[in-house]
């Protein structure tokens, strides 16, 4: 087993990051700021910073092919950064909404993207060419409280959002004219804007902090906070689903999931490691964590020495070991973890961003 | 420690660590606003159930989590009179410097005696389990220096008496 690529950026809490697509460049959400951290050698040198967001950054996304960036914060704004000889070019988006913005995630198709809000709703954000801005139309139907988190089905249509409300949904987010009419999934066959394809509740409905479709866009997994994860297989339009698989756990809740691939899902979160779980239609379990306890990089416990301990006791008035540091990579909560390169539709490697300001790169 | 102190103080422990996942939150009832939401009690869905835990009628932790803060409060054993009024000043001594305990909130909770606020801030800064261990040790250290304190009062108490009485001898 590979051992994981850590980078130390700085002591902020880290509340999203994305690499682009040649992985050379790094965006993260620090406080009121995005950083951009280029690749050099080894490390990341910070290259340059997207200041506009007066509170809190809440999500950032760099699109794959365009190299577009959208940010969002509890400032109730989105920007949309083109890169230009002058350097990034800010596009105010209208969001239309009037509580803080939770998370941004770009269309695969790129034409698009879907904001989650404390304002109850979803803008579903286009480029609308006549006025030359970003406009959104607002998915508002059955959400109940705070969107925590958005995910994009394959076909770009159909949208996941889970909610403090303790439900994921499945909702189309159909824009005329911007998207191509999606062939029938096992979802739904007609879906204009805001068709509810899958509402979805685990036994304790705990706030949902994460969820993602299957790399085939035919299951979707969901994470609460009732430290389990939920796996739900759709039995065909208009049908009840074939499958809700409800995994309970005895780790701290997970805040963040990613497919590894059809029958594979890492999950990270209040444990400040990434667990891999495995299954099918049949069932899912947990198949362990994704650190090995005995790392090389890890300080192994030595023998106390008496001037060890009295220097201890002088110093900081205790006596035995520090236990200041933890045994994982990640010395406090994993925020996200997205998938960093992928080999046909397998996601080899995945990157982890956490509040103790580091960056991770593991080897599946 | 004394048996039946450890397996309390243990419960009390992983009841924290759970408690304390806290995450950024912004309040979904005022615009831009960011607050502990068990103080602003303005979403009721963004609350969890409140726990206590119990060691006997006197001594007991109330732990309220909600997604971006945790209130935790503390009834210190009085088993007299003296008890009873050496707690109510050194409780009144620590919440008066509230702020440089951080994580202290000024006021208690109604039916206890000291009471912590962590929020998610709190535990983005400091080090999670560090927090739950600056708490168990301050019910740990609380119980002894309370009776170290009677003790003292106690002697003090008797001196004083003693030499008051003593030109009446």
């Amino acid at each position: 087993m590979v051992a994981p690529e850590v980078h130390h950026l700085f002591h902020h809490p880290i509340a999203d990051h994305s690499f682009s697509a040649d992985r050379q460049t790094l965006a993260v959400a620090r406080e009121n700021n995005v950083d951009l951290y280029a690749k050099s050698g080894s490390g990341f040198k910070l290259q340059d910073e997207l200041t506009g967001h007066d509170k809190t950054v809440t999500g950032v996304d760099i699109a794959p092919r365009s190299g577009k960036i959208v940010t969002c914060s509890q400032d109730r704004n989105a920007y949309v950064w083109e890169p230009s000889p002058q350097g990034w070019k800010p596009t105010l988006v209208l969001l239309r909404i009037n509580r803080a913005a939770t998370c941004v995630r770009w269309a695969p198709s790129e034409t698009k993207f879907a904001v989650g809000s404390g304002a109850r709703l979803i803008p579903v954000c286009y480029f609308e060419e006549e006025d030359n801005w970003w406009v959104s139309k607002h998915i508002k139907k059955p959400i109940r409280s705070t969107v925590t988190c958005v995910a994009w089905h394959p076909n770009s249509v159909l949208l996941a959002a889970g909610s403090t409300d303790g439900h994921a949904r499945v909702l189309s987010s159909f824009v005329k004219g911007v998207d191509e009419r999606p062939e029938a999934s096992a979802w739904g066959e007609r879906l204009p804007f805001n068709t509810v394809c899958g509402e979805f509740l685990n036994n304790t409905a705990g706030w949902v902090h994460s969820v993602a479709f299957s790399p085939s866009g035919n299951a979707l997994a969901f994470a609460s906070h009732d430290s389990t994860l939920t796996v739900v297989y759709p039995g065909g339009p208009d049908q009840p689903p074939n499958a809700i698989l409800s995994i309970s756990t005895q780790v701290l809740p997970f805040m963040s999931i990613v497919w590894s691939n059809e029958s594979e899902i890492i999950a990270a979160g209040y444990n400040c490691e990434a667990y891999r779980l495995q299954g099918s239609e049949q069932g899912w379990q947990l198949a362990g964590s994704l650190e090995s306890k005995g790392r090389p990089g890890l300080t192994e416990q030595r023998e106390e020495s008496a001037l060890n301990m009295f220097r201890q006791m002088d110093l900081k008035g205790k006596s035995g070991t520090d236990d200041t540091k933890l045994k994982t990579v990640h010395q406090n909560t994993i925020n996200t973890i997205r998938s960093f390169q992928e080999s046909g539709s397998d996601v080899t490697k995945i990157s982890s961003t956490g509040v103790d300001g580091r960056v991770v790169i593991w080897s599946l | 420690m004394s048996q039946s102190l450890r397996p309390y103080l243990q419960c009390v422990r992983s009841s924290l660590t759970a408690a304390l996942s806290l995450s950024n939150f912004a309040s979904q009832a005022s615009e831009r606003h960011n607050v502990p939401e068990i103080e602003a009690a303005s979403s009721p869905e963004v609350i969890l159930n409140p726990l206590t835990v119990s060691r006997n009628e006197n001594e007991r932790v109330y732990i309220e989590p909600s997604i971006n803060s945790v209130r935790i409060s503390i009834n210190i054993k009085q088993a007299d009179e003296i008890e009873h009024i050496l707690v109510h000043k050194f409780t009144r001594f620590l919440t008066q410097r509230a702020e440089s305990f951080y994580i202290m909130r000024r006021k208690p909770v109604k039916g206890y005696d000291i009471s912590f606020l962590v929020t998610n801030f709190h535990t983005e800064e400091m080090l999670k389990h560090k927090l739950v261990d600056f708490i168990i040790q301050f019910m740990e250290e609380v119980d002894k220096e309370i009776s170290e304190m009677k003790l003292f009062l106690n002697a003090r108490a008797r001196f004083v008496a003693e030499s008051f009485l003593t030109p009446f001898d």
